[in-house]
């Protein structure tokens, strides 16, 4: 996931979450979903809404707006759900609206601006510049990560 | 060569080969002049033996290569299958086996194999056989065989006969001019079929296709033409030299056959005992049919089947709304259907436990040895099915128990036979389904328990006090060989007897969801019997309501539900507890320990489950109960897999979650 590998584009699914768009590339993405009943999980962070029934497996739940410390909202009727696949885990992120794929030339990819001190620049691989919109690629990896796992099993560990 | 993608393959199969190796050499072991059980291990040696070479395993090659030139000479009675040669190809097959599980743990398969060849060698002394020779062996075996039918072969023969057919054996020889070989053996077959049925062709029509035969090749088929018509269709067929053609007579003759076969064969052996066996391995149906399938893509299909049962329940509820009796009908049908469907997905994950059990032969005569002590493994039911998780799961264990009985249980022949037994000691390995549950038992006809050794050394270990002992049962007391650190035997060995064997079986039985208990009589036996529920990936449990969340509690941990009144709940230290028959239980409000947030109001009566781990007990407070319930066990996937007290979850009728609350962790 090198940006700057090539000419080649990339394929990408947007979202929104408030007021900014978001991308994360399409061969991570199995599905979009609507929100059905989410079964909330006991002592997990709070960012995690719990599982759900995607046929047949069981899927954790993320809520990216919490996982970001964007304020909560309720879920409307364009809230989706995003089942992305990293390594060889497949995790659903609640985001406010999916509605688009498009195509960007990783040449319009930069890399994340340098905020000393800023987690949030973490999750970010790089933001995309189109003609009137911004588009912040996310990654992955860094959402879901391992110190944010052991942060949950410390959690457990304090019930 | 990019060999990953044939590995797989590779250790699949050299580990069949090595068990059907470790099945034979066992039965040869009883059987020493039984030609056609070397001829197995042959065969399998020599599967391997391609297998590693094209593989590149040179060790795992080699050590084959000179088993089988022993194996060679035992065929052609230039070696006796004495014990010491069984003992030096035993080892060999180890050293195989040893360097399998290297590959198949990323290794090179490499080991020190030169002892072992040496010993070979020095057993095949002075009658080095070249591996030409095997192979012309085997090819003139295979010639022989021209005429020979199999069971399937000689049972539509004589079906045929007995509706008029007529069975004939056709000799087809081809012009030594033939240009197109196999498009006249296309022809012929062709002609034969529109006159009747072939059922046999030597050699096989693959190689006939391929042109791998020299100018004539046979043909058996069944048909209602006579004999001359049947030639001259075939003499139409150009460049044909000549047919010559016989009638097949069955069965009646096929016995006749046999028995001058038998004739010959007995007065070439001695024993006629032998001969039967022989007849009966013939005569043996072949395997079943079967095919690989990763379990990961049974448990897909599992998956999508409970969705159908999902859906299935929807549309139930849809064709009750609407009252159409047609609908009614087709969705009636659709859920005996899928009933059926369920049953056949639940039992394909099923496995007979003669996965587990067949390598335990070996083992329990490599111990014997190694003790000196006389023994005979019997199994039975060993085509009793198990989940493939549970079969997973249950191999250790066993060992364990097996392990106990021959080092603990069995005792040395000098005491056997001053006890008035015979000397060579009965084990015994059983399992049988019963209600939802399968039983294994592993028993044993040695000194049984000495209820007075096992209490010695419990209590000068601390695990009772002296004067508890007294009070225990027998049944108590054999529980205490399942408490860690206890080993009875007086010498510690290093098969058993470092006293963590027994606790550790406990566990692991538990952890399945089973129960182990021993029964013994003192100087007639021991009997360990391990209870399992038939399948881990479908359990019983009681659903219940913690607010506006449901939640699922494993039966095997519940012992009762009830209801209490509010004033029953009393405080020790700051814990709540309740009094439940004389004893105090403490109360856990999964309202409060989920974190469930508040929607009910607390009324004057609890609800209460009563759960257990081991001896110890707690009383679940929740807000109503459901009922109990079949379900799927499914986990929490990766991301989730830490979460506190939740074993799991399952999904429910209505597609929604539940999470399945793990009771071991409730109870420290």
């Amino acid at each position: 996931m090198s940006e700057g590998s090539g000419l080649q584009d990339m394929k990408v699914i947007v979202f929104q979450l408030k007021d900014e768009e978001y991308g994360v590339e399409v061969d991570q993405v199995r599905s979009i979903e609507r929100v059905e009943h989410i079964t909330r999980v006991p002592s997990t962070p709070d960012f995690v809404e719990g599982v759900i029934n995607l046929r047949g497996v069981v899927t954790p739940i993320i809520d990216l707006r919490k996982r970001f410390e964007i304020e909560a909202i309720d879920h409307t009727d364009t809230t989706r759900v995003i089942i992305v696949t990293v390594g060889n885990m497949d995790v659903g992120l609640v985001v406010d609206a999916a509605n688009d794929v498009i195509d960007i030339s990783r040449e319009s990819v930069e890399p994340p601006p340098e905020v000393v001190g800023s987690l949030e620049a973490e999750y970010i691989q790089g933001v995309a510049k189109l003609e009137k919109r911004l588009l912040i690629l996310l990654n992955l990896d860094k959402v879901l990560n391992r110190t944010e796992r052991e942060q949950m099993k410390d959690i457990e560990r304090s019930v | 060569m990019d060999k990953n993608q044939y590995l797989d393959m590779f250790l699949d199969e050299s580990t069949e080969h090595l068990q059907a190796m470790n099945d034979n050499l066992l039965k040869l072991e009883s059987n020493p002049t039984d030609n056609s059980i070397i001829d197995e291990i042959f065969r399998s040696a020599h599967t391997l033996k391609g297998m590693s070479a094209t593989m590149g395993y040179e060790d795992l090659a080699k050590l084959t290569h000179h088993m089988e030139n022993v194996l060679d000479a035992i065929r052609n009675n230039k070696l006796k299958a004495s014990s010491e040669l069984m003992d030096v190809v035993f080892e060999s097959v180890d050293d195989l086996e040893a360097m399998v599980t290297d590959v198949a743990n990323g290794g090179e398969g490499k080991r020190d194999v030169s002892a072992a060849v040496s010993k070979l060698e020095r057993l095949e002394k002075g009658e080095v056989l070249s591996e030409v020779a095997a192979t012309k062996e085997m090819e003139k075996t295979s010639s022989n065989q021209k005429h020979d039918f199999d069971d399937f072969e000689l049972t539509v023969l004589s079906q045929s006969k007995e509706q008029g057919f007529q069975g004939y054996s056709l000799e087809i020889s081809l012009r030594a001019d033939v240009i197109l070989k196999a498009a006249r053996v296309f022809m012929v077959f062709e002609v034969l079929e529109q006159i009747g049925e072939v059922i046999k062709s030597v050699p096989t029509v693959d190689q006939l296709e391929e042109e791998n035969f020299d100018l004539s090749f046979s043909v058996t088929i069944v048909t209602k033409d006579p004999e001359e018509d049947v030639k001259a269709k075939v003499m139409k067929v150009s460049e044909i030299e000549d047919v010559k053609i016989t009638l097949i007579e069955t069965p009646d003759s096929k016995e006749e056959k046999e028995n001058t076969s038998n004739d010959q064969q007995q007065a070439n052996e001695t024993v006629s005992n032998e001969e039967e066996g022989q007849q009966e391995k013939k005569t043996s149906p072949a395997s079943s049919k079967t095919i690989r399938v990763n379990i990961d893509r049974l448990d897909s299909l599992m998956n999508l089947f409970e969705e159908l049962v999902i859906d299935r329940g929807r549309l139930e509820q849809i064709s009750k709304d609407l009252s159409s009796s047609e609908l009614t009908e087709t969705v009636e049908h659709m859920s005996r259907i899928s009933g059926d469907l369920q049953s056949i997905i639940l039992n394909m994950r099923m496995v007979p436990v003669e996965q587990v059990f067949n390598r335990f032969p070996r083992m329990v005569r490599g111990l014997a040895k190694d003790l000196d002590k006389k023994m005979n493994l019997n199994i039975i039911g060993a085509e009793t099915e198990l989940d493939r998780t549970v079969i997973d799961e249950i191999g250790d264990p066993l060992v364990h128990l097996l392990r106990n009985s021959i080092d603990h249980g069995v005792e040395v022949p000098a005491v056997r036979k001053q006890a008035g037994k015979s000397e060579e000691g009965q084990i015994t390995l059983k399992a049988y389904h019963s209600g939802n549950h399968v039983f294994i038992e592993v028993s044993d006809d040695g000194a049984g328990i000495n209820r007075d050794k096992v209490l010695a050394k419990a209590i000068s270990r601390g695990v009772v006090s002296q004067e508890n002992a007294a009070n225990l049962t027998d049944t108590q007391v054999y529980e205490l060989l399942f408490s860690s650190g206890l080993s009875t035997a007086d010498e510690i060995s290093d098969i058993s007897g470092r006293g963590v064997g027994l606790d550790v079986v406990k566990n692991k039985i538990e952890s399945l969801g089973g129960h182990v208990t021993v029964n013994s009589v003192l100087d007639q036996g021991t009997v360990f019997s391990i209870q399992l529920p038939l399948t881990l990936s479908i359990i019983s449990v009681m659903l219940v309501e913690v607010q506006d969340e449901k939640y699922a509690v494993p039966l095997s941990s519940i012992i009762e539900t009830a209801i209490i009144k509010k004033e029953d709940i009393m405080a020790a230290h700051n814990q709540k507890v309740i009094d439940f028959r004389g004893s105090v239980v403490p109360l856990i409000n999964l309202t409060n320990f989920f974190d469930v947030p508040k929607t009910r109001e607390d009324d004057e009566f609890y609800s209460i489950v009563i759960i257990r781990k081991g001896e110890k007990m707690a009383a679940l407070v929740v807000n109503a109960f459901i009922g109990q319930q079949e379900i799927v066990l499914k986990s929490l996937g990766d991301y989730l897999n830490n979460a506190f007290a939740i074993s799991g979850a399952t999904i429910l009728g209505n597609g929604q979650v539940a999470l399945i609350i793990d009771c071991n962790a409730l109870i420290k």
